[in-house]
């Protein structure tokens, strides 16, 4: 692949990467590598700022004081940019990692709610991802609430939904509901319209998403990727060819 | 001075049928040689407290029907996909599930630590996680006008069963820095452990290595059980076993499957 083709997982990293923005602390949980990758561009990008804590991974992960030290210091405010995904994900922002049907005898069974009824209310900048877009994932109605997208005013939220990112778009999140705020490249209105499940807001035109620059491209190739190996060998293989004797330990 | 048990069976004696077990997630170090012999045993209704997550081991004790209850925040294989028989097993009600979030299960313990009946939580209001836990309470916080907030009973297991590096022959277990098993030691009423090798010496004479230990205080008792989290990785000391792993996920993938995994796998000793 050259430098000026890209796959669609680098161009969903460059759009999180961007998303982060200037802040000092980002975590990633378990099972999200694009989101892995999108945090470690930032970290190299700003030369080791923001910190990255990646929960799976031994080397980027600076807490000493076992898994809780996280979530305390989330409680805190001191971590401002947190991912989350969802079997479901409906138009208010609500998030499903739990299941489908009826709770006590469900059609799909999820792996669960991880730190979600938490991180969702005390992370400032919470980054929706969920590659797959279509009217099975993005739903008017989430079927179990693992976390709300919003919050009434007497219930403490500082925390919440900023954006959604899908293999076809990105979704700002504005005044409790998702607006198109641009469209991947390949990919159409029409398409986004007929493959959510939700309504959205739509601008008088959508602009495309960029491709990354050449330079991020390399950035992700050449540095991130053998970083990531470490803890997402499966996904750095398959997106970037990264052999499993190049991060053996 | 503090014999090693002679044998798995030895260790996990402590751990009998309808047990309150608690134990780590993946990446802290999971006693998967530990879990196998327990399912040997055939050990059942278990209510098993995965902090906060598990993977292979909760998936494996499931499927073998040692589980009666399950208190957790996620079960998954990661990048092997989803816990085939966890999923098949709440579909068909073989076990009761109790949904939780991973700050909630760590500070139910640290109220256990604490000796105190509750933790408060922020977070969890308008969930339907806090809606179908009966045991969770919701107040008005008695202090600043602050809204309301979540309460969380104290989770007090009557076993914490953990693996870790290495052990002196004085009890203490060197944890390094997976304090989530001091957390669930010194809320458990009774910590074994597995652990790769005996330390010569005492691990809290050296200062460096003291900090990271947990005493011989909280744990009651050790086996040696080299590669012990086998087919999972020891963070620091061995990567996980992303063949056998994939092989598990393909097999578990129907009942059949499983129990030819089971044959094949735990029933069978492995000359290790």
């Amino acid at each position: 692949m050259t430098a000026h083709e890209f796959r669609d997982e680098e161009l969903l990293v460059d759009v999180i990467a961007r998303l982060i923005g200037d802040v000092r602390h980002v975590a990633v949980g378990n099972a999200s590598p694009i989101p892995a990758a999108a945090a470690l561009i930032a970290r190299e990008r700003g030369k080791g700022r923001p910190y990255v804590s990646l929960l799976q991974s031994r080397k980027h992960n600076f807490f000493t004081d076992g898994a809780r030290e996280l979530f305390d210091c989330a409680g805190q405010g001191r971590i401002d940019v947190f991912f989350l995904s969802g079997g479901q994900i409906d138009g208010e922002g609500n998030v499903n990692l739990v299941s489908t049907g009826d709770y006590g005898h469900p059609k799909v069974r999820f792996p669960g709610s991880f730190g979600s009824a938490y991180l969702y209310y005390v992370v400032p900048k919470v980054i929706l991802f969920r590659t797959e877009h279509s009217r099975r994932t993005l739903v008017p109605k989430v079927d179990f609430i693992s976390a709300p997208g919003t919050s009434d005013a007497n219930i403490y939220r500082p925390g919440g939904p900023v954006a959604l990112v899908t293999n076809r778009c990105l979704f700002n999140f504005v005044n409790g509901h998702f607006a198109l705020g641009s469209v991947h490249p390949g990919h159409t209105v029409d398409e986004i319209v007929e493959n959510t499940g939700f309504d959205f807001e739509m601008p008088a035109s959508a602009p495309q998403t960029p491709a990354p620059s050449p330079e991020t491209l390399k950035l992700m190739r050449e540095v991130v990727a053998p970083q990531l190996a470490e803890v997402y060998p499966q996904f750095a293989a398959q997106v970037f060819g990264i052999g499993k004797t190049a991060f053996a330990r | 001075m503090f014999q090693p048990a002679k044998s798995l069976d030895e260790l996990l004696a402590p751990i009998g049928d309808g047990c309150l077990l608690v134990v780590p997630r993946e990446v802290s170090g999971v006693p998967m040689a530990a879990t196998r012999a327990l399912v040997r045993r055939g050990v059942k209704r278990i209510h098993l407290v995965a902090l906060p997550t598990s993977s292979l081991q909760a998936d494996l004790l499931i499927g073998a029907g040692c589980i009666e209850t399950l208190e957790t925040s996620a079960v998954s294989l990661g990048e092997f996909g989803p816990a085939p028989r966890f999923t098949a097993a709440i579909k068909s009600g073989a076990i009761k599930m109790k949904d939780a979030t991973c700050p909630a299960l760590h500070a139910a313990l640290q109220a256990s630590e604490k000796g105190v009946p509750f933790m408060p939580l922020r977070g969890l209001i308008g969930s339907d996680v806090l809606k179908h836990r009966d045991d969770w309470k919701v107040i008005d916080s008695p202090f600043a006008n602050d809204g309301p907030i979540v309460l969380l009973p104290a989770i007090k297991p009557d076993v914490a069963l953990i693996h870790a590096p290495m052990a002196d022959r004085f009890g203490n277990v060197w944890i390094g820095r997976q304090r989530e098993l001091a957390t669930m030691a010194h809320a458990a009423h009774k910590t074994i452990a597995t652990v790769e090798k005996i330390h010569d010496g005492n691990l809290l004479d050296d200062p460096m290595l003291a900090a990271g230990t947990l005493p011989g205080f909280y744990v009651e008792r050790i086996a040696i059980a080299e590669r012990g989290a086998w087919p999972l990785g020891l963070p620091d000391f061995y990567p996980s076993d992303a063949d056998h792993l994939a092989e598990y996920a393909r097999m578990a993938a129907t009942e059949e499957g499983f129990a030819e995994y089971l044959d094949k796998y735990v029933y069978e000793k492995r000359a290790a």
